[in-house]
């Protein structure tokens, strides 16, 4: 038997956690990604991670984690990887220091941490406000060790267009085009791990890098594997607002003290440091006396839409944005721990956030929902690591892991738990995904070459053909429609007649977006070739998210319809999951694993 | 007072190989506009300000908040992030887009930074960890330390650095500024230091530290503002240590 590979596409935090365990495993991987891996969007994340390493003296512990985490969730995950991942955090985050993380530090030298939303506890690792940056550069220097090792080869300027699979249904490969030269070829693989990250881009502008188009979890879907709750889109609620994108503030704002307020009269138009205190409403502290400003996300968001959009004391000339304030911290506190943040608000704004409240905005952040994956539980509620079937989609040798899987998060994020999503994603796929590739009889350089040539001849065709596309519309133009739709109706407040104008809007882009023209007819490093194909995938993915939640009347996480204002536990405990059909989505309903964290009323006052 | 149109002149080139050329560019302004939301406007409507249709400008970019690294051009001239060259702080007149000049060009406004990665290995830019698997805490650091170390370790091999070094060229094998600061990053380190003579090793002969003629440019043009000359100073007194000690058999 030839010596097995393993492919991984993504080279986000959780593509280089897998790409390391394979290697360690001394399993070689082919590691693709569009950018240069240390250019990945986990390079954005700034809060920082989560791990109950308890050292404040507050008694944290795992366990607290994992049920602040369900709860956080609104009880929509399956709970034992839950449990699995917060049980892991102190030791993933014991790793990267010593990958040599440089986290902040306490007077001792010991590792600092700082509070986040959804928890009462100091739980959040942090270096700086870069943390996400500082994780992503420890595992990109380990891949590079394996890397001039000769284990991990890099093909960087590539993006994944497909998977390949043999006669039995099996993924043995995927099909992949040369951003440069624009020629496609198939890769075979004895196991194939997508962690590609989120779709940011189907809302337009989002917090997300402009790479997130969520492509590639479509193509996977269009190949047939299943998508889970497509509809749980978190908004975060505080983002600077840009003409390009829609730039974060981390809630480690608020959790070093930043506060939430608008003038308490409408139309109030004095500089916000000449309203005196009692002129204030500082809105989450006074509807949440106990979590005050670090409710979660879901929760903040609607108060910001509320306050604004129904009560009418936003600020600014549309009205559309709350100040965030850190005026009453010391600079240099505020500069030793979110540094990064405010060099980005004073660089788009001009203005100097230890002098001036912050205007803030929500903004589309996450996405909850991603390809269907599985796990294997241990009897104790736990998972069982030496299971193949550990993040697996329903297509056998077909692993995603990351932002783009669907496992860890339920109905909303919990901050800093996604950095933690995807590094535990890694350690336990990479182990399972080798475990498969060794008990296969037939390896996929072992299938017969006619596969990888039919796939191959596939996509160049579809790409030949695509270029020839001449028609009067934009695919730019088509996705900025696209973006304003998504933002204007499945966002915040979902509404089902809104939802449906909003599905009838993506056919009708559908249509139109046979009608686009390429714009280039170049055949070198031609992106506007490749963002078709990817536009179309957006499209269908568009349609999963949006119908899913059409579908659920419920409000439940970050999911929130007005006429169904509570959670329906006894219809709606259940996990979406979207088939790909030519015709659109075709929706099941599973249960929940809540055998472990028993569900209860979500409330943070 | 904000302008009206936005004018752009950028140069553009089809591949590797090709000549150059120039193209202009006017597209209506709007609020907080940046390099890249032109460059996404004129996507949307590939025409020159001379009213030929041309094909969009091909440029790199992901993040778009100055911490990937990937959208370094010459805006006016100078290396920077083109995400965070906002418009209205630009001054009067046509906005100049170039690419850098010390890699090859994809196209247009991409180039190929692929040494600087390359570079990176040379070093061994990496702290040798045992394994991924459970082993505990690592070394205590006092917060002064880690703080230190925190401004090396933002560099986002954007290549400002090298672009402007006099001595990074073509014709030369210096290694470059970035990194060279690595090295100062991971022989800072408790672990990493254990293998600080493989590091200085790499950086003694040609190519290495001796070939920085501290013209100080780099430490300028670095967005992340990190101390590269005082990195150099330190690597300086490093490397003579270590070529005593070898001198002298330990
Ligand atoms: C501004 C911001 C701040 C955040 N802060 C925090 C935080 O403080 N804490 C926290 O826990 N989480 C945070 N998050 C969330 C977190 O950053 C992301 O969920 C996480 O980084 C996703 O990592 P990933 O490995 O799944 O994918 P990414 O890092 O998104 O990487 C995706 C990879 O896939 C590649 N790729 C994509 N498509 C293809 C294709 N078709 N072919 C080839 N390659 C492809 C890309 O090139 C890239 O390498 C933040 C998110 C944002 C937007
Ligand atoms: S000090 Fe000067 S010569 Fe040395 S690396 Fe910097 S720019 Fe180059
Ligand atoms: S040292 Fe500074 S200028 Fe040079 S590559 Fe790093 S971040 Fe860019
Ligand atoms: S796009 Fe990342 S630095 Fe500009």
């Amino acid at each position: 038997m030839a010596a097995p590979r393993i492919a991984i596409v993504g080279g986000g935090l959780a593509g280089l956690m897998a790409a390391i365990k394979v290697a360690e495993a001394g399993v070689a991987v082919d590691l693709f990604s569009i950018v240069p891996v240390k250019r990945s969007h986990s390079v954005c994340a700034q809060g920082g991670i989560n791990g109950a390493v308890n050292v404040k003296g507050e008694n944290d512990s795992p366990e607290i984690h994992f049920v602040d985490t369900c709860k956080g969730g609104d009880f929509l995950a399956n709970q034992p990887p839950v449990k699995g991942m917060c049980y892991a955090a102190p030791g993933i985050i014991y790793l990267f220091d010593r990958m040599g993380v440089t986290f902040n530090r306490t007077a001792e030298g010991l590792l600092d941490f700082r509070r986040f939303g959804g928890t009462l506890h100091h739980r959040t690792a942090f270096a700086g406000a870069t943390t996400g940056q500082q994780l992503l550069y420890a595992l990109d220097e380990q891949v590079r060790r394996h890397e001039a090792a000769g284990l991990v080869t890099k093909y960087e300027g590539w993006e994944f267009v497909g998977t390949v699979k043999d006669d039995a249904g099996r993924c043995v490969g995927l099909t992949a085009i040369d951003l440069r030269t624009m020629k496609t070829k198939a890769f075979p693989a004895d196991a194939v791990m997508l962690g590609t990250g989120g779709p940011g881009l189907l809302f337009g502008k989002s917090t997300n890098s402009l790479i997130n188009s969520g492509s590639a979890a479509a193509a996977a879907y269009m190949d047939g594997a299943d998508y889970a709750n497509g509809e749980f889109i978190q908004i975060h609620p505080t983002a600077i607002p840009g003409a390009d994108k829609l730039r974060l503030m981390s809630e480690s704002a608020r959790g070093e003290g930043g506060r939430v307020w608008v003038p308490r009269k409408k139309g109030d138009a004095r500089p916000p440091r000449q309203i005196p205190e009692a002129e204030r409403e500082y809105f989450l502290e006074e509807k949440y006396p106990k979590y005050r400003n670090l409710v979660p996300r879901d929760v903040a968001s609607r108060e910001i839409h509320n306050v604004c959009v129904n009560r009418g004391l936003g600020i600014g000339a549309d009205g559309m944005g709350v100040y965030l304030d850190l005026t009453h911290i010391p600079r240099e506190t505020l500069k030793r721990k979110l540094e990064g943040i405010l060099e980005i608000y004073e660089k788009f704004t001009g203005e100097d956030p230890c002098d001036e409240p912050m205007r803030i905005f929500p903004a589309v952040h996450y996405s909850m929902g991603g390809l269907w994956v599985d796990y294997e539980p241990t009897k104790d509620g736990f998972i069982d690591l030496g299971s193949p079937k550990n993040h697996m989609t329903n297509i056998p040798g077909l692993y995603a892991i990351g932002e783009c899987e669907y496992q860890y998060h339920g109905a909303n994020r919990l901050g800093a738990n996604s950095l933690l999503s995807c590094v535990y994603a890694g350690q336990v796929a990479g182990p399972a995904a080798v475990v498969h590739a060794l008990g296969q009889a037939k390896t996929g350089a072992g299938t017969p070459a006619s596969v990888f040539e039919a796939a191959e001849k596939r996509w160049t065709g579809r790409f030949a053909e695509l270029a020839k596309r001449n028609g009067p519309e934009n695919p730019y133009k088509i996705h900025e429609e696209l973006g304003i739709a998504m933002l204007s109706n499945v966002t915040i407040v979902r509404e089902n007649g809104k939802l449906q104008e909003t599905d009838a809007k993506i056919l009708e882009l559908m249509e139109r977006w046979k009608n686009a023209t390429v714009l280039d007819d170049g055949q070198w490093a031609n992106a506007p070739l490749s963002f078709m194909n990817q536009l179309e995938n957006m499209l269908h993915l568009s349609r999963v998210v949006t119908l899913g939640a059409l579908a659920r009347n419920e409000s439940r996480g970050a999911h929130f319809k007005p006429d169904f204002p509570d959670r329906d536990d006894a219809n709606w405990q259940k996990t979406t999951v979207a088939s790909f059909t030519p015709n659109g989505p075709s929706f099941r309903y599973d249960p929940v694993d809540v055998s472990l964290c028993t569900p209860v009323a979500r409330k943070y006052d | 007072m904000p302008r009206q149109k936005i004018e752009l002149r950028i140069r553009r080139q089809d591949s590797p190989t090709g000549s150059s050329r120039w193209e202009e560019f006017s597209i209506p302004w709007q609020p907080s506009m940046n390099v890249i939301s032109c460059l996404m406007e004129i996507r949307k409507n590939p025409v020159t300000k001379q009213g030929q249709k041309t094909t969009p400008v091909h440029w790199e970019s992901s993040c778009l908040e100055e911490v990937c690294g990937a959208c370094t051009m010459l805006v006016n001239g100078k290396p920077r992030q083109s995400c965070t060259a906002l418009v209205d702080n630009m001054p009067d007149g046509p906005i100049t887009l170039e690419p850098l000049t010390k890699f090859p060009v994809v196209r247009d406004l991409q180039v190929d930074r692929k040494p600087m990665f390359e570079a990176l290995k040379i070093v061994k830019a990496w702290v040798p960890i045992d394994g991924t698997y459970d082993l505990g805490p690592g070394p205590k650091m006092s917060a002064a330390d880690a703080e230190l170390n925190y401004a090396f370790s933002r560099c986002m091999t954007c290549g400002c650095c090298m672009e402007v070094c006099p001595q990074y060229n073509s014709h030369s094998d210096f290694i470059g500024p970035a990194p060279l600061a690595q090295v100062r990053l991971f022989n800072a380190h408790p672990t990493g230091r254990m293998n600080a003579h493989e590091r200085l090793d790499a950086i003694m002969g040609r190519g290495g530290i001796v070939d920085c003629g501290n013209a100080q440019n780099c430490v300028e043009a670095c967005p992340k503002e990190i101390p590269l000359t005082e990195a150099f100073g330190d690597l300086g007194r490093q490397t003579t240590v270590h070529w005593l000690q070898s001198l002298f058999g330990k």
